[in-house]
This record gives structure tokens, sequence and C-alpha cells, in this order.
């Protein structure tokens, strides 16, 4: 039996009540001065330690997760994270390691951390990682930062303008700004790849830079990367890639090869590091030559046997630190577990089924009468329907379609993004999909869009089986309620 | 083929459907010449088994010696149903909950979350967190830029006394937007920021006020005063903080007159392991009238169709992925999992266990004070009242001592000298409710054979 | 399809703009702005004593889905902004053209005034924008 309700754990609480094995239990009175002690106990909880465990369990099973659920979320890449990555980065000796301890004590998290480098520096094709960002957002701006530092150290300092195509994602936009940069946005034709008329036109002594995903945000390959980057390095700026579909072409072609000069990488995306609800995350760079000097610290070193941490006195060009520490250790082991299960043949594996899935689920969906919105296209990892035909005739939206999915036990495809496609879904399989979990996915679109045309009710009241219906929104942003307060 | 279900009679139906001679031919959009040979420079496959000895085996290498660092990661005990059911699957592998129907866990857990982070810190609101406490006081700036309408300086003041890596952090992430930063000086005999030090600033234009109670230095703070100046000149107050010592010491919420702006801090003490630096989760609070300059995920509670409470994202207008260049910053994870780790490990203690950890770490810091200055040449930088860290003075350069150290089991401190330059050999320790007196002993033992061992410095 | 008053004068932006007789300005935004925002949660507008210039950024309004800035139409300082709005900014979807008034601004220059568009243009513009 699923919990489909829970209190909150305020709600479960008795004064006195705790977890005592948990703490000392000999009175401490702390020796603080007066004016500096705190008035009044906060407001945690006072459970038990069972009570505390039942309701976070009972809390874990209103969630979908890739672990109980079908997750087809275009752009995020929720593929099988696979145990052993999460069981041996958690051995005690990794797990209690200062970050500061010398580094004559942690000669085997360094070197795991100096193969991992290497590995990525292969799979990208650059030639320098640094992995202390914690995020991908935080990668993009290490990136930028870069672009931004390597114009400044040349005395080029009127190139401050950022290029993204209008179907990027919004961190491009939002990281250049916080990069102290501008953004110019240039369209993307109907086919999917990029207008370069309009790049030429774009591009000047002005450009710092153009920040790319490829297979782009729409799920195609940008055919004509070659011409985009010559066009952009003749005018004397850089090309960024947004590593968000690495999934999509890992083993088969490589960014450094297409001529980037700085890549971010998702590695909870493409090397499989939970989500865990929204992070940790952690968005290694790679860098080509020109970019070596500016690279975030610290970034792990080999003397021959011995390895060490490189600062700002080894790279007295760095962009600088980002973290309080080296970024999201733990998060790399797991990515270095992974790469190591995979090896080289399995890494190639990866882009090969993630598109085998990708272009088979597109195919059955279209062959059952769905539009795909790039029909003429290749999809790479992940692909795009537009249900604008069924919201035309139905009045049933994606949102519709994406909600009434979660009734038949899959969680919703990304809607409404990229913006560029009304009433679109980002359908993303990834390889470690079943076919039979793909037909599945099909009989219930098939079953919804039938649901649809005759009842349409049921989509747009959906979800009806979950632990709440639709929420509103306008009443969470209008009268906001972020904290419990006792009655 | 490791996490790839297809049998050959599955690929070969998927590529009648597609309509594809092979796997090969789905890549055909791609350039010919931008086709990778392979990757030769990746080793070949590992199953499990074999995995799981390379990395005991890396493990091992690096052992358990015994830690007596702070700075900034704290050792304290974590209950074990804390990560047994952090990492349950419905957590561990669950995405950013966007589909409020199918994340009501992950949502309501943050909801909990921000109550006991307000709490804690005595603000009104708190985010579903930041990356790290560095990076969350970076944010703390930007944000102090967009919320004091009154200052047009961009002028922050940050504590020479603030942990100096969150000073490299800010630098790295604010220093792009014109914001300048200005030092203010600690007492060399009391390390604690000099509020006379403000004096001079009186009357200017002054955006924030940073401060970090207990400071870099373990000592306290007069966190009453700086928050008083800060606002008679139109100034915000950044308090950084430590959480387990919100259980005993004055929150931000009730510093001076009218209490502190915005907290921000490194959320790791509350139940995640030190894991060699990340990943942790940086907190931030703040009063009401803020909230729609605070940047990260805000999560709410309202009601569904039926009327039935429920949680979803909220404010999300100000958000990256709909503001584009104009969002409140780029972010667009919270850290999910530990803050679900923080989340069960505040409900496990609760007020009283928390209180408890902060008590006894004092304590234990000061045995393990007491202990290190009867060893010979070792004395005690600070006379202030502290935290659970304290800087130590030594009569010869700090690294090859801990060097020694570490040869004999035991990670003595951080180095600092390098970084307080005027301070001469000094040394940053900590201990937590974690070191018995036993281990305190064994310190101060092989502190002094060390010294004995080795010649003071001229 | 949505309401432009014939005595009002516009921006592309979709921003309407009114002439006062003691010749202030008073600005919002248009019926079809707040229809393509959908449900305001949420106004910010600017303080009085505030110098703005035109095109400049005055004030944000805020839906669940989007925010958005309202320009001003001409530079010059503000004089009154809509305490309304704070606690209902659904006054914007009611009444966009009365009680969900943005902001009152005395102009520098009333030739940027006359410069806006007229009813007719922007229904024209708007008819352009949805074909």
């Amino acid at each position: 039996m699923k919990a489909m309700h829970e209190k909150l754990i305020f709600e479960h609480s008795a004064p006195g009540r705790s977890a005592e094995a948990q703490y000392p239990q000999v009175p401490v009175e702390a020796p603080i001065p007066a004016a500096l002690r705190r008035a009044g106990a906060p407001l945690l909880p006072e459970v038990s330690e069972l009570q505390a465990v039942r309701h976070f369990t009972r809390l874990s099973q209103l969630n979908f997760s890739i672990d109980t659920h079908f997750y087809p979320l275009g752009s995020c890449t929720m593929k099988y994270n696979p145990k052993a990555c999460n069981q041996y980065a958690m051995l005690p000796e990794l797990l209690n390691r200062h970050p500061l301890a010398p580094e004559s004590t942690g000669q085997g998290i360094l070197q795991i951390l100096y193969e991992l480098q290497e590995m990525l520096k292969e799979v990208t094709g650059m030639r320098g990682v640094s992995l202390t960002p914690m995020a991908g957002a935080q990668g993009e701006f290490a990136g930028v930062a870069m672009i931004r530092a390597y114009h400044k150290a040349r005395k080029d300092l009127a190139r401050v303008e950022i290029i993204v195509p209008d179907a990027a994602h919004g961190t491009n936009p939002a990281t250049a700004t916080m990069c102290g940069c501008t953004v110019k946005e240039i369209p993307t034709l109907p086919n999917g790849d990029i207008d370069l008329d309009s790049l030429r036109a774009a591009v000047g002594p002005q450009t710092a830079g153009i920040m790319l995903t490829n297979p782009s945000t729409i799920g195609v390959f940008e055919r004509h990367i070659d011409d985009l980057r010559r066009i952009v390095h003749e005018a004397g700026g850089l090309l960024y890639y947004d590593g968000a579909n690495l999934n999509a072409i890992l083993g088969k072609v490589r960014p450094g090869d297409m001529g980037f000069d700085v890549i971010h990488m998702n590695l909870h995306k493409t090397f499989s590091t939970p989500h865990g609800g929204g992070g940790p995350g952690s968005g290694a760079v790679g860098v080509s030559e020109r970019l070596l000097p500016f690279m975030p610290v610290p970034i792990v070193g080999s003397d021959g046997d011995r390895y060490r941490w490189l600062d700002e006195k080894d790279l007295p060009q760095t962009i600088g630190r980002l973290s309080g520490f080296m970024g999201n250790t733990g998060v790399l082991l797991r990515a270095y577990i992974y790469m190591r299960m995979l090896g080289r043949d399995g890494m190639q594996r990866v882009s090969e089924f993630a598109t085998l899935n990708s272009n088979y689920l597109a195919a059955r969906l279209r062959a059952a009468g769905f539009e795909l919105a790039y029909p003429e296209r290749r999809a790479s990892h992940e692909f795009i329907v537009t249900l604008r035909r069924e919201a035309h005739e139905w009045g049933t939206n994606a949102m519709d379609f994406a909600k009434r999915l979660l009734d038949y036990g899959f969680h919703a495809p990304t809607t409404y993004f990229p913006l560029l496609v009304p009433e679109c879904l980002l359908i993303e399989p990834t390889e470690t999909e079943s076919k039979e979990e793909l037909d599945a996915f099909v009989d219930a679109m098939i079953a919804i869009r039938r649901e649809a045309e005759t009842e349409p009710d049921k989509l747009k009241g959906a979800p009806w089986t979950l632990p709440v219906r639709r929420l509103d929104d306008v009443r969470a942003a209008k009268q906001l309620d972020l904290t419990w307060k006792a009655a | 083929m490791p996490f790839i279900p297809h049998t050959e009679d599955d690929i070969r139906t998927m590529l009648e459907a597609i309509g594809a001679p092979d796997i090969d031919a789905l890549f055909d959009e791609i350039p010919a010449n931008l086709r990778a040979p392979g990757l030769p420079g990746v080793p070949p496959a590992l199953n499990e088994m074999e995995v799981g000895r390379l990395l005991a085996g890396f493990a091992t290498r690096d052992g358990r010696p015994l830690n007596f660092i702070g700075a900034g990661a704290y050792e304290h005990h974590i209950p074990s149903a804390v990560w047994a059911i952090v990492t349950r699957g419905e957590f561990y592998s669950a995405y950013t909950p966007y589909q409020a129907e199918a994340s009501q866990g992950t949502l309501q857990l943050l909801y909990e979350y921000q109550t006991m982070m307000a709490s804690l810190t005595a603000l009104d609101i708190s985010n579903a967190s930041l990356y790290d406490g560095a990076s969350g006081l970076a944010e703390a700036c930007l944000m102090a830029v967009r919320a004091n309408r009154k200052s047009k300086s961009q002028r922050i003041l940050l504590p020479a006394a603030l942990n100096p890596t969150y000073r490299d952090v800010v630098q790295v992430i604010a220093g792009n937007q014109n914001i300048a930063f200005e030092l203010l000086p600690y007492d060399q005999k009391g390390g604690q920021t000099l509020v006379s030090a403000l004096e001079p600033y009186s009357g200017q234009d002054i955006t924030a006020v940073v401060l970090q109670q207990p400071n870099f230095f373990g000592t306290l703070e007069d966190a009453d005063a700086a928050t008083d100046w800060a606002h008679a000149n139109n100034a915000l107050l950044i308090g950084v903080v430590n959480p387990t010592s919100l259980a005993v010491l004055k929150p931000p919420g009730q510093w001076g007159r009218l209490g502190a702006d915005i907290a921000v801090g490194d959320g790791q003490p509350l139940g995640v392991p030190l894991s060699s630096g990340g990943p942790y989760f940086g907190f931030m609070a703040t009063r009401t009238e803020h909230v729609r300059q605070m940047p990260g995920r805000i999560i709410g509670r309202t009601l569904d169709l039926d009327g039935k409470p429920g949680f979803t994202l909220t404010l999300q207008a100000r958000e990256q992925h709909i503001r584009r260049s104009k969002a409140t910053s780029n972010i667009c994870t919270n850290q999910g999992l530990l803050v679900t780790a923080a989340t069960i490990y505040m409900s496990l203690l609760g007020a009283r266990g928390l209180a408890q950890v902060a008590g006894t770490s004092m304590q234990r810091t000061q045995q393990l004070v007491d202990a290190l200055t009867r060893v010979p040449g070792v004395r005690l930088a600070f006379d202030r009242p502290r935290f659970h860290e304290a800087v130590l003075l030594l009569d010869r350069p700090v690294k090859p001592v801990l060097e020694a150290l570490a040869r004999r089991g035991i990670v003595g401190g951080a180095d600092i000298s390098a970084r307080y330059p005027s301070l001469g050999n000094a040394l940053l320790v900590c201990a937590t409710e974690t070191r018995t007196l036993a281990d305190i002993d064994t310190y101060a033992q092989a502190l002094a054979e060390t010294m004995r061992n080795s010649a003071a410095a001229a | 399809m949505s309401n432009v008053p014939a005595d009002l004068r516009f921006l592309k932006s979709h921003e309407w703009a009114r002439l006062e007789a003691d010749g202030t300005i008073t600005v919002g935004i248009s019926d079809h702005a707040q229809q393509a925002l959908g449900d305001l949660v949420f106004v910010e507008a600017p303080e009085p004593g505030r110098h703005v210039n035109a095109g400049e950024a005055a004030a944000v309004v805020e839906s669940v889905k989007a925010a958005s800035d309202v320009f001003s139409p001409v530079s010059g300082e503000v004089v009154a902004s809509n305490a309304d709005l704070g606690g209902q900014p659904e006054l914007i979807n009611q009444d966009p053209y009365g009680a969900g008034w943005i902001m009152r601004v005395r102009p520098d220059d009333k030739a940027q005034f006359a410069s806006m568009l007229d009813a007719k243009a922007y229904a024209a513009a708007l008819a352009a924008e949805t074909h």
C-alpha cells in the first residue's frame, strides 16, 4: 500500500521527544556570553527515530523517480543510475576525508580525480579539464568567464557580446549576463539549423563568443558546424559548447574536433550521477589549448607518481575559485565509477542506443499519427512532438497530455521547451530503457489521444490518481506560504 | 551490454520500424570528417566486482586519519537513518520537481526544510538551497545589490576574518558585475572584526556589510553592533553562519535592533559527510520583503483543484528558464539530495540534540586548546570567546609539523599562515562531538613528540 | 479580440499612456498584454521621485509563467505609482485601462507622448503580430 498523503513532520511532534541515540547525552551548558546567546529554541521537529524514518520514507513514496517510472524528460537524460556508483562512492575512507587534509593522506582520491580528468579529455577531445564547477550552470559560468578572461588578457576589451540561438536553454543568456556580457539572439531556420546569414551579420569586433548546444535543444545535429565555427573564429570570437546533449554523440564526435574552445559537461546527465530531486549536479569544464591558462582551480596535477592540487600559484591567470573547496567530489566519484564500468566501448554504446531508442520512439509515434516538429531530420537522442493539431481540434494542450501521462504511470516529457515549437513535448528516452517500456509509452500516448477526442475532460482534469490534482500556481505566488507556522 | 537491455531481436525490429539499415546510419547527419575514430584513451570496461576492488584499493590507501580540521567543513556524527533514506531511489533518482503532482515527496520535504532553516536563522523565509556556502555568499552579495534600493554604490564590506576562500569565490562570481569589495580588519589580540573599523565608512553609500559568526578563526563577533551600524548607514547586513551554532548562538534574525537582512552559510554540518569537499549545500534565508530578489528555488504550499493542500515551485518568474538574461541568477539546481539529508538530520536531532552537538563541540575544542597549548612552542592566538575552532601559533613553520602528524595518522588542522601572514605560523584547529578525550590526548602526545623531534625556527 | 480604447496612445511593447489634464502621463499595460501574461501575481512599480528615460524598464509585471518589463514611453519624473497593485495585482487583469494603471510620469518633453502609436496604429500592429 503506497502512501497518498503524509502530515508535515511538525505535525508528528510532541514536546520533549527526540532521537536520543543520535547525540551526546551528557548535559552541556555552552559557555556563551549572555549577549551572544540565542533567545528561544528553533522550531525543529520533536519526533522519535522511527517517526522520522516512517515520515520521510512515506514522503519518498509520493515521488516519481527513475527507479520507479519511465522518465522521458527531454534535455535531462534521465538514465539509470547504477547502484554500484553510489555504493563505492560511499566507502567510509572516501566519505570521511576532510578536503584540506594533507595531499599525502589523499593520494587515492587524487588519482581517481586525475584519471577522471584524463578520461573526460579523451571523450571531449579537449586539452584540459577542470572538475571544480558544482553544476551545469556553474560550468557555463566558468566557460564564459574564461572567454572573457582570454579576450581581456589580449587587451581585446570590446569583446563583451555573447551570441545565443533563440532555441537556447535559459541558462545561456542568464550566464552571459552574470559574466557581465550582453546577449544577442540569432534565429533558427525552419529545418532546425542555425541561420548562418544572421550569424554572419551578428558577428564583429564586439563578439566574445557563441554558446551552442549540438545536437541542439530541438534534438537535431547542427550540420553546418564547420561553417559556423569558421564564421565565429574568423570574427575573433570563441565557441562555447553546452554539454547538455553530450549523451547523443558520446564517442561518435568530439566537441574538440568540432572546433569548440570550451565545453561544460553535465555529469548528472551523460555520466549518470543522480539528479537527487534537483541536485547535486556537477559541471566539469574542458578547454582548448588557448584557454588552458584560465581554467578554474583547483585542478589535479601529477608529478610522476605523486598527485597534487594545482592552484593559483600554478595557474596565475586562472579565473579563480567557484566553491569553498574543490567542487562536488562525491558526484565526481560516481561519474568515475560509471565511466570505468562502461569502458571505451560502453561509452560509444551510450550514444548508439540513446539514438536508437529516440528514433524508434519517434518513428512509432509518427506512425500512430502524432506530428513530429522536424520530420525531415534524423532525431538525435531526443525529439519533439507538437500537439498543435490536438490543441486546435480538441482543446487539449501539451500540458494536458503531460498530466494525463502521469495517470498512466509515465513521467511527463519536457513541455513547452524549446519555446520555438508550439504545444511541444521534448522526449528523451535514454539508452537504458527497454523496447517494451517504449512500446508501453506509445500505447499510452495513443490511448490519451483517443481520450482527447472523445473525453477531453479526462485530460483537462488530469492527473486523477496522484497524491494531488493540479495545483493552483496563482494562489501559490500571490498568497505566499513558504514556511509552516504552528496554528 | 552493461545497463543496455536490447536483445539482437529488439535491435532488428527497432531498425526496421525506423527504416535504417544499421545503428551507424542514425548518425548520418554528422559530417564524416568530424566522426571520432573511437576512444582509445579510455580504459576497457570493468564489471561491478572489479570496480569494487579498484575503489576499495584507493580507499584503503587513503585510510581514516584522525581529523582535527574544520575551516568550513565539520565532521559530525551522521545518524544511520539519514543516508539510508536519502539513497532510496525515490529521492536519489528523481528529477527537479517541475511536475508537482509527481513530486510531492520532494516538494513537501523542501517546504519542511524551508521552515526549519527560517526558524534556525530566525528570519521569515528560506530558499530550497544553493550550491555551497561560498557561492551562496556570492549570490547574497548580488541579491543585496538588487534589494538595497537606497544604495547606488555597489560597495560591499567584507571582514578579513571571513573565510578567505569565500572572499575568493565572491570576487570570482560577483566581480564581473562591477561590485567593489573592501576589507574590514580584525583585532590582532581578540580575532574579532573591529566594529570601529566601520566608522570611517559612516555616512557613505555602502550597499551591504558581511559578517561571519563565528568567524573563520572561530572567534565570536559583535554581531549586534555591526548590524546596527549597517542599518544606521542604510546598508544591508549579510550574516554568514554555521547552522550547528545557531542552536545556541543568537541567530541572524536576532542580531541588533532589527536583525540581519540575509543569512547564508554552508549546510554541510547538518548530516552531510566531508567527502573531500562536496557535494555540500548552501542555505539562504531573508525577510519576506526581499523574497523576489532571492535566487534559487522556492517551494510554496497551495491548494489543488479539489481544494486539497499541496506543494509546488513558486515565484519561478525570477528564474533563468523564464527570465533568461534578466534572471536573478543562472542557478538551476538546488542541492536536493543534501537538503534531504539535512532535513532528516534536523528532524532526528531536534533543537535539543543540535544544542547538545554545538555545546559538546565547544567543550571539546576548549579541551583540545588546553591540551595543545601545554605543548612547548604552541600558544593560543586570540583571547576572545569562540565557538568550536581556535587559532594556535607555532614557533616553527606549520606545514612540516602537519606532514609529520599525518605520518602518524593525525590530520592536525589547517595551515592558515599563507592567508594570514601577519599571524605568523598559524594553525586552525577544530574538535567536534566526534572527538573523544582520548583522541585529544593522542593528538597532544603526537604533537609534543613531533615538536621535540624537529627544531624550532630561529 | 482585445480592447483598444481610442483615446489612448500605445507602444509596440504593449504599454498604454494617457495625457492627463495636469500635464502628467498615466501609464499601464494593454488589455492584449494582460491577456498574454495571464493572471498577474506581482507588480513592481517605480518609487515616486525616480527619473526614468523613455524606453527604460520602469516597472515589472509578473505572472506565474512570465515576468515582463514595463517600459516608460516618455522621459520624466515618476510622480505617482499605483499602491493598490501591491495587494491586488489582479486589478491589471480586471481593468487594465482604469484601476490597473501602473504609474504617472511628469514628462520632460511632451513631444515624446505625441510620437506614440494611436489606437488605430496599435490595433494594426496587434493584428500583424497575431498573423
